[in-house]
C-alpha cells in the first residue's frame, strides 16, 4: 500500500474526510469509554448533545469557549505566518498575572476604565512573555518551538511563586489572590448565567482578526511569509518584521485571554487559571485549518465536549479526563485523515500492477 | 552545602533526563522532532506505576512502560512518517492524548482518595557516599549513553539512522528503507523516554501524581539542541541542568536563601537552558531532514 | 546485434495526477554501449530513470535484466540487479565521509567491515581511473569529485549498468572530459551506460545509440552516427528548429557611452560563509537598449550575482547601481522601485506557490491596491485580468500559481515585471524547462523590451539562447569575469575556452 499524489481533488472530498475523522474518533474512543463502564452512545450524547439542550448549559458552553477563542486565535495568527508559537499557555498565564497586578494596584476603577486597562495589561504581558523567543528566532534563527515551550513551565512557576508568596490571600491564607474590586469584574451578559462580557470581547477580537487576516495587506503578506518565506522575501516583504509582528500579536491575544479569564470568571488569580488552554488553542487552530470563523466553531465544539465531560462525570461516573482524550483523538484523526486531500492510497502493489500490464501487452 | 547530598540529588534528577534526551536524539537524528516526548514520559510514568501496582513486580512494571513508550513511538511514526503530518502538531497531539489517557485510567483505577503506594526500586550501595544510586542511573551512564554513542558512530544501524535524518533521498537511493529506519528510531526513542518517565514513579516517588513529569520532556528537547544532537554533550548538559536543579534544593535549606522564592530557583534551570540556546544559537546545524517528511515522488 | 541487453524496459507508463509523464516507453542497454536518452526538459527523462532505479513505481510496464523479468520496487532491488544511478543532485550525505557514504548501501546493522570496504572501494576507483581519499567529508569535495565518488560508489555496489542523469550539467569542461574518458574505460570493460542529456553535441560525441524522448514517448532510437545534430534536434522538439537568427532583430544596440549605462556592477566581490570567494571583482555595464549576457557553467557565481542585484544579498565589497541610484544592499522593494525588473532562475522560489495568480501578480506592490486600510480586491482582480489577457497567460486569476505549467508561471513572472515598464531587467535562465512555444514567446518579449530601450542583463547556460539574444557576452568562471566579447563576432570555441577558465587575454591570437 502506498500513497500517491492525487490530481485535482473532488469537491466532496474535504467534508467526507472530516466526517471520516469524526467517525474514527468515535470508534477509537469507544474502547476507553467502555473501560470506564459507560456506553459510548450515552457518553457521546452527554459530550455533544446534552450541553446544547438547555439554555443554561448552552451559555456554559459559550463561557467555556471564551478562553479557547483567545488561545485559538493566538495560535492561528502565529501559524499563518509560519511562526510556531507553542507558548500560548505561558502567555495566557502572564496575561492573568499582569491583570491581577493592575487590579491590586488600582482596586477601585469604573468598568469603562478597567476593561480596556485590563485587556491592555494582559496583552502587553502576553506579548512580553512571547518577546524573547520571537527576538531569538528573528535575530538568531533559534527555533521558537523549544523556547516558547520552555517558557510555559516558567510562567506557571512564576504564578505559583506569587500565589504562595506576596499575593497569598490575606484573609484565608489560600494560595490565591485577593478578589478583584467590584469595578473590575466583567458584567454578566445574560441573567442567570455566568457568561460574561469577555465572550463578546473574544468575538469582537475574532472579527477584527478575520478582517486583518483576510482583508488587509498585512494579512496577505503574513500569509505569504508563512507559505513561502523565500518567495515572499523576493517580493520585498520584510520577513523578520512580519514574523515579529505575528509572534507578538499572537502572544498578546493569548495574554488578553488570560486577563479576561481572571476578570470574567475567576475574579481572582488562582493556580488553576489555565487548564491547558494554551495547548488546546493549538488544537483549535489546527482543527480550524487556520480559518477564523472555523476557529470559533471548533472552540465551541471543544467547549461543548468539556462541559459535557463534566456532566458525564456526574451522571455516568466517567472521569472528565475523557474529554481531553476525545479532543486529542479528534485532533490526531483529523490531521491524519486530511492528508488524503492531497494523496490517494494505491492498494495494489507494484508487482501486481506490472504483471497485469505485462500480460496486457 | 552538603556535597554528598548534592551529588546524590543530581544523579536522581539527571536520570530521567538522560533517558528522555537520548531517546529524543535518536528521533531527531532520524529527522523527526518528537514533541510527543512529554506525553510519552507521562505515559511511561503512569504505566510503570499502574502495572507495578497490579503485579507487585517493578520489573514487569518497567517492561510495561517500555512497551507503552514503544507504542507511543509507533503512533508518532504513523502520523509523521507514514502520513507525513506536521511534526509539531502530531507531537503536541500525541502528548495531549497520552496525558489525557493516563489521567483517565488513573482516575478510573486509582481514583480519588489516598495515594496508592507501590514498591520502590532499591538503591545500589545504600549509604556509600557518591556510590549510592539507582540501578537505572548506573545503566543510563554505563550502558545506554555509551551504547547509543557507539551505535550512532560506528555501526551500520547508526549510519543508516544518520543518513535518513540528513538526506533521506540519498539513503533511499542507497537501498535503505527510510520509513522503517525512522519507525525504528521512534520506537526505540519512545521506549527510552518512557523508561525516564517510569523512573519518576518507580524510583523517585513510589507512586503516581498528576503533572508528574512537570515539563521534563520539554527540558530534554532543549538539551538535545543544546548538545547539538550529540550524546556526549547531552550527558554533560543533563548533568549541568541537574546540578543547578539539585543545587536549588540545597540552596533553599540554607538560611541565606530562605527568602528567595522556591519557584524562582526551580525556574532557574529552564532559564539557563534558554540562555544557553541563545548563546549556542548561531551556527546551529540541524539534521538535514529535520521536520521534513519523506515520500518518493 | 545478438547480445542480450543488460537492461530492457517494455511499455513503461507513469502519470502524476492528471499529467502523463511516461507513455509506453521501450528501451534497452547492451554491454559495452553508451545509450543516450535525448529530450527536452519535461520530456520525462528523469522519471524514466527513477523507474529503472526503483525510486518511482510505474503505473504499467515491465523491466528485464539480462533477459529475465525482474521486479524493481526499490533502489535495493535495482542495486541487487546490477543497476547504479548518478543523479544531478548527488545521493550523498554531505556531513559524512566518502567511506561512510559507500558503506550505506552495504552495511548491515552491526559494525561494518570498513577494511574490506576500503579495499573494494579502492578497486572501484582504480577501475574508474581516479584517486579519491575515502576519509574526506563529502562537503569538503568539489562537485566534480563528488560525482566521481558517486560513480565509484555504484561500481563498488557491483553495477553493470550505469544511469547518468545530465552528468555534465554541473561540470566544468575539463571535468566533463575526464568523465567521458572514464565512461569509455568502463564501457570497454563491458559495462552499459544510459546517458541522459539534452545537449546535442555531448550526445553526438559520447554515445553509440540515441533514443529521443518527447512528451513521455520514445519517438525514435537510432545509431548516433546515422543522424546529424540538426535531425536529432528536430526529433527532440517535434518540428524543425529555426534558431532565432540574429538578423531577426530590427534595431541595433543603443549607444554605449557612459551616459547610456543603466545597470552598473562595480567591482563586486562576495565571500562565502566558508571563506571561499564566490564573486571576485565582477565589473559590468549594461547600456540602454542592450542585452548583456553572462555565460558560464552553472554554479560559477551566477546565482550569487543575481541575488545581489535582486536585493536578496549584500556584496562583501563593490557597488551596484541602476541609473544614478546606488542599490548596493537595498531591499527588493527599493530595487524594484529603482526600475529594475527581476525574473529569476528559481521560479518557484520567487512566487508564493500556494497563493493565487492574482495575489502573486500584486504581491510586490500591494501599496497601490488599497482602499482605506483594506485591500482593494476588485482593483487586484482587474489588474490580474488585464495582465492575463496581455501576456496570454493560460490561467484564471484565482488559480493557485504553484499548479501552473513552467511556461505559464514564467509568463506570470514576466507580466509582473514588464507591466511596470522597467528600464533595467535582470533575467536568469528565462527559458529553462519551457516548451519551445513558451520559450520563443519569452525571447520575443525580451527583444521587444530591448527595442524599447531597456537594459537587459541575461544570465544563461544556453549558448544558443545567448547567441540569439545578446549584444555582448561576459563569461563567468569561478566567480570572476573571464572576458567580455561581442556576440556577433565571437565563436563557441572562444566562449567554451573562457567558460573553462581561460581568461580572454590568455586566448590572444588563438581565438
Amino acid at each position: 500500500m502506498r500513497m500517491l499524489l492525487r490530481g485535482t481533488a473532488p469537491r466532496w472530498l474535504t467534508p467526507a474526510l472530516v466526517a471520516l475523522a469524526a467517525v474514527l474518533t468515535l470508534a477509537l474512543t469507544a474502547g476507553p469509554i467502555r473501560l470506564g463502564g459507560a456506553s459510548p452512545g450515552a457518553a457521546f450524547t452527554y459530550y455533544l448533545v446534552r450541553p446544547l439542550t438547555t439554555s443554561y448549559t448552552v451559555l456554559e458552553v459559550l463561557l467555556a469557549s471564551t478562553p479557547l477563542i483567545f488561545t485559538g486565535l493566538a495560535a492561528l495568527v502565529a501559524f499563518r505566518s509560519g511562526y510556531y508559537n507553542i507558548g500560548g499557555e505561558g502567555q495566557f498565564i502572564a496575561g492573568a498575572i499582569a491583570v491581577t497586578a493592575v487590579t491590586l494596584a488600582f482596586p477601585a476603577l469604573p468598568l469603562v476604565v478597567s476593561l480596556p486597562l485590563g485587556l491592555v495589561a494582559g496583552a502587553v504581558a502576553g506579548a512580553a512573555w512571547g518577546l524573547i523567543p520571537a527576538v531569538l528566532r528573528v535575530r538568531r534563527g533559534i527555533d521558537e518551538v523549544v523556547t516558547t515551550l520552555l517558557l510555559n513551565p516558567v510562567a506557571l512557576l512564576l504564578l505559583q511563586g506569587l500565589l504562595n508568596g506576596p499575593w497569598r490571600n490575606p484573609t484565608n491564607q489560600f494560595p490565591e489572590s485577593a478578589p478583584v474590586g467590584a469595578g473590575w469584574e466583567l458584567p454578566r451578559i445574560v441573567g442567570g448565567s455566568r457568561l460574561h462580557l469577555g465572550y463578546v470581547v473574544a468575538l469582537v477580537l475574532a472579527v477584527l482578526a478575520w478582517v486583518v487576516l483576510t482583508q488587509t495587506r498585512v494579512g496577505l503578506t503574513s500569509r505569504a511569509v508563512g507559505l513561502a518565506p523565500k518567495g515572499a522575501a523576493f517580493s520585498g516583504i520584510p520577513i523578520r518584521r512580519t514574523l515579529l509582528g505575528a509572534a507578538l500579536a499572537s502572544a498578546a491575544l493569548a495574554g488578553a485571554g488570560g486577563a479576561v479569564q481572571v476578570l470574567g470568571l475567576q475574579h481572582r488569580l488562582t493556580a488553576e487559571v489555565s487548564t491547558g488552554f494554551g495547548y488546546t488553542g493549538i488544537v483549535v487552530a489546527t482543527l480550524a485549518a487556520l480559518s477564523v470563523p472555523a476557529a470559533i466553531a471548533v472552540a465551541t465544539l471543544l467547549a461543548d465536549i468539556t462541559v459535557g465531560a463534566e456532566s458525564a462525570a456526574r451522571a455516568l461516573q466517567l472521569p472528565p479526563q475523557m474529554g481531553k482524550v476525545v479532543t486529542a483523538t479528534l485532533l490526531l484523526c483529523s490531521v491524519g485523515v486530511l492528508v488524503f486531500r492531497h494523496y490517494t492510497l494505491a492498494l495494489r502493489g507494484r508487482r501486481r500492477g506490472a504483471r497485469a500490464a505485462g500480460g496486457a501487452s | 552545602m552538603n556535597l554528598i547530598a548534592l551529588f546524590a540529588a543530581t544523579l536522581v534528577t539527571v536520570t530521567p533526563l538522560l533517558y528522555a534526551t537520548i531517546g529524543e536524539i535518536l528521533c531527531e537524528r532520524a529527522g523527526v522532532l518528537n514533541l510527543g516526548i512529554e506525553g510519552t514520559m507521562y505515559a511511561g510514568a503512569f504505566v510503570g506505576f499502574a502495572i507495578t501496582a497490579a503485579t507487585g513486580s517493578i520489573g514487569v512494571g518497567l517492561l510495561a512502560a517500555v512497551v507503552a513508550g514503544a507504542l507511543a513511538g509507533l503512533l508518532m511514526g504513523l502520523l509523521t512518517v507514514s502520513l507525513g503530518v506536521n511534526q509539531h502538531v502530531a507531537g503536541i497531539g500525541t502528548t495531549l492524548l497520552l496525558i489525557g489517557l493516563s489521567e483517565f485510567v488513573n482516575r478510573l483505577r486509582f481514583g480519588g482518595g489516598t495515594l496508592t503506594q507501590v514498591p520502590k526500586m532499591d538503591l545500589l550501595f545504600p549509604g556509600v557516599p557518591f556510590l549510592e544510586m539507582y540501578a537505572l542511573t548506573l545503566v543510563a551512564f554505563a550502558v545506554v549513553a555509551p551504547l547509543t554513542w557507539w551505535v550512532l558512530r560506528s555501526t551500520g544501524a547508526g549510519l543508516r539512522l544518520r543518513a535518513v535524518g540528513e538526506n533521506p533521498e540519498a539513503a533511499d537511493a542507497a537501498g535503505i528503507n527510510v520509513s522503517r529506519t525512522r519507525y525504528a528510531a521512534l520506537v526505540v526513542g519512545g521506549a527510552l523516554m518512557a523508561v525516564g518517565g517510569a523512573f519518576l514513579t518507580l524510583a523517585v516517588l513510589g507512586t503516581f501524581t498528576l503533572n508528574i513529569t512537570n515539563g521534563r520532556g520539554w527540558v530534554a528537547i532543549a538539551l538535545v539542541i543544546f548538545a547539538r544532537w550529540r550524546i556526549g554533550p547531552a550527558v554533560l548538559g543533563g548533568l549541568l541542568f541537574a546540578v543547578i536543579d539539585a543545587g536549588q534544593l540545597q540552596l533553599a535549606i540554607m538560611p541565606a536563601f530562605a527568602h528567595v522564592p522556591r519557584e524562582l530557583l526551580i525556574a532557574l534551570p529552564y532559564l539557563v537552558v534558554i540562555a544557553a540556546l541563545a548563546l549556542a544559537g548561531e551556527g546551529l546545524r540541524y539534521p538535514g531532514a529535520y521536520l521534513k517528511p519523506y515520500r518518493r515522488i | 546485434m545478438g547480445t542480450t541487453p543488460l537492461v530492457a524496459l517494455h511499455g513503461i507508463r507513469k502519470s502524476y495526477g492528471d499529467l502523463l509523464v511516461n507513455d509506453g516507453v521501450d528501451l534497452d542497454v547492451r554491454p559495452g554501449e553508451i545509450h543516450a536518452i535525448l529530450g527536452e526538459n519535461g520530456a520525462g527523462k528523469t522519471t524514466l530513470m527513477r523507474v529503472i532505479y526503483g525510486l518511482t513505481t510505474p503505473d504499467a510496464g515491465r523491466i528485464e535484466v539480462g533477459g529475465a523479468p525482474v521486479s524493481i520496487a526499490s533502489p535495493r532491488d535495482a542495486i541487487a540487479a546490477g543497476i547504479g544511478m548518478v543523479t544531478q543532485h548527488f545521493a550523498l550525505v554531505r556531513p559524512m565521509t566518502v567511506l561512510e557514504n559507500v558503506l550505506l548501501s552495504s552495511a548491515g546493522l552491526g559494525p561494518p567491515d570498513t577494511e574490506g570496504a576500503r579495499r573494494r572501494f579502492a578497486e572501484a576507483t582504480e577501475l574508474l581511473g581516479v584517486d579519491i581519499d575515502p576519509d574526506v567529508r563529502i562537503e569538503d569535495l568539489s562537485v566534480g569529485e563528488q560525482q566521481r565518488v558517486e560513480i565509484a560508489k555504484t561500481l563498488y555496489q557491483g553495477a553493470r549498468v550505469l544511469i547518468l542523469d545530465e552528468p555534465t550539467a554541473v561540470l566544468v569542461p575539463q571535468d566533463a572530459r575526464a568523465l567521458f574518458d572514464a565512461l569509455r574505460r568502463l564501457t570497454a570493460s563491458g559495462l552499459g551506460v544510459l546517458f541522459i542529456s539534452h545537449k546535442l553535441h555531448e550526445v553526438a560525441e559520447i554515445s553509440h545509440r540515441v533514443s529521443v524522448l518527447r512528451q513521455g514517448r520514445i519517438v525514435d532510437t537510432r545509431p548516433t552516427g546515422s543522424s546529424t545534430p540538426a535531425e536529432l534536434a528536430e526529433l527532440m522538439v517535434g518540428r524543425s528548429v529555426a534558431a532565432v537568427l540574429r538578423d531577426e532583430r530590427r534595431v541595433g544596440p543603443g549607444p554605449s557611452n557612459d551616459e547610456a549605462v543603466v545597470i552598473a556592477v562595480e567591482h563586486v566581490s562576495l565571500d562565502g560563509s566558508t571563506g571561499k570567494r564566490l564573486l571576485d571583482d565582477v565589473d559590468l555595464r549594461v547600456h540602454r537598449g542592450e542585452i548583456l549576457a553572462i555565460a558560464g557553467v552553472s554554479g560559477n557565481g551566477q546565482r550569487e550575482l543575481a541575488d545581489i542585484l535582486s536585493g536578496m544579498r549584500m556584496p562583501s565589497s563593490g557597488h551596484v547601481r541602476v541609473g544614478r541610484q546606488d542599490i548596493t544592499g537595498a531591499t527588493p522593494t527599493q530595487v524594484v522601485a529603482c526600475g529594475l525588473g527581476r525574473i529569476p532562475e528559481d521560479r518557484h522560489g520567487s512566487v508564493v506557490d500556494d497563493l493565487s495568480v492574482e495575489e502573486n501578480l500584486v504581491l510586490e506592490d500591494l501599496g497601490q491596491f488599497r482602499r482605506g486600510p483594506f485591500l482593494d480586491k476588485r482593483a487586484i482582480r482587474r489588474r490580474a485580468e488585464e495582465l492575463i489577457a496581455r501576456f496570454a497567460i493560460k490561467a484564471a486569476p484565482t488559480d493557485r500559481i504553484g499548479g501552473l505549467s513552467g511556461g505559464n508561471m514564467q509568463k506570470v513572472l514576466l507580466a509582473r515585471v514588464l507591466a511596470k515598464d522597467p528600464r533595467a531587467i535582470l533575467v536568469a535562465q528565462p527559458t529553462r524547462g519551457l516548451d519551445v512555444g513558451a520559450g520563443e514567446y519569452v525571447h520575443q518579449q525580451l527583444l521587444a523590451r530591448r527595442a524599447d530601450g531597456a537594459a537587459i542583463l541575461l544570465i544563461s547556460e544556453d549558448l544558443d539562447e545567448i547567441l540569439a539574444l545578446a549584444d555582448r557576452v561576459a563569461v563567468i568562471f569561478d566567480g570572476a569575469i573571464m572576458g567580455i566579447v561581442d556576440a556577433a563576432t565571437t565563436t563557441r570555441a572562444e566562449l567554451g575556452l573562457m567558460m573553462a577558465g581561460t581568461p580572454q587575454q590568455a586566448l590572444g591570437g588563438a581565438a
